[in-house]
């Protein structure tokens, strides 16, 4: 109950803020920036694996979202319209340091490929323990890099930042069918790359 | 129910969407398939390790050094122009 009404309270201000930044505050623009950076900041380095690119997303997300505020319908909440523009900042910046001629999220979906499990000895003991968090920090964002843009947009949308299922299909101009049939693949994925590190007590590799 | 089938349904179990039935549909799969069982749990780990793990922390001085450059690159904008 408690939290339903701190999350109502939330949105409230944070309307607020946005009315105000729209009326030309930039003071309340600034509030804005400081609530969502450090998420606006983390799709960022997902999606590019860039440090450098992912402070330029986090700059000129931000930039269009204050210069196209007319444009936010307040129908949508602010942080999922935030995100979309992020989203597409980033996939712009992959596309140029890949010099390549698409990076969309249509990108490799229709292969089946990687989500039959495989791997289906349990995790023990828990990761947590049998790595630093160095270590394992280093182990989950080679294993997230090694998924098609595709998919690890929409679980870090989805599973990371904790948007709906809906919000994630809305962000992304997907239908929630296609939203939730990339999920299920990508957690596969994950899952099965993630055992060959996990299971390393049962395989025993010596490294640990 | 086989195994390609419980797959399928993996997501709707695990953000709890299955209604009842399927649920216990996948229960029973589970109930006598342990290669299903693991697969569940260990993609339930998946999501927990992504989600308790925030990976790219933003450290306090760039945070700083963004929201200037931020603020500063709006006040030059059209937008930001008192005249607007």
């Amino acid at each position: 109950m408690e939290t339903i009404q701190k999350k109502a309270a939330e949105e409230n201000a944070e309307t607020g803020l946005v009315q105000a930044a729209r009326a030309g505050d930039l003071e309340a623009f600034g509030q804005l920036v400081k609530l969502y950076d450090r998420n606006v900041l983390r799709i960022a380095q997902h999606i590019t694996h860039n440090e450098e690119d992912a402070q330029d997303v986090v700059q000129e997300a931000f930039l269009k979202a204050y210069t196209n505020l007319e444009q936010f319908q307040g129908n949508s909440k602010f942080y999922t319209w935030l995100v979309r523009i992020a989203v597409n900042e980033a996939l712009m910046k992959l596309r140029k340091r890949r010099n390549s001629k698409t990076v969309s999220l249509d990108e490799d979906v229709e292969t089946e490929e990687g989500s039959m499990p495989r791997e289906v000895a349990d995790w023990s003991p828990n990761p947590e323990q049998l790595y630093g968090q160095t270590e394992l920090g280093d182990i989950l964002k080679k294993t997230i890099q090694g998924l098609s843009p595709a998919f690890r947009t929409v679980f870090v949308l989805r599973d990371v930042e904790g948007l709906s299922t809906e919000e994630t299909a809305e962000t992304l101009s997907l239908s929630v069918p296609a939203v939730k049939s990339r999920l299920l693949r990508a957690r596969l994925q994950l899952r099965e790359r993630l055992g060959k590190h996990f299971n390393a007590g049962k395989s025993g590799d010596g490294t640990r | 129910m086989k195994c390609t089938e419980f797959l399928k349904e993996l997501t709707e179990y695990l953000d709890g969407t299955a209604d009842a039935a399927l649920r216990e549909e996948l229960d029973e799969h589970m109930h006598w398939c342990h290669e299903c069982k693991v697969v569940l749990n260990t993609t339930k780990k998946t999501i927990e390790i992504y989600r308790d793990n925030k990976l790219y922390e933003l450290p306090e001085r760039l945070r700083v050094k963004l929201h200037e450059a931020i603020l500063l690159k709006c006040k030059a904008s059209k937008r930001g122009q008192p005249s607007e």
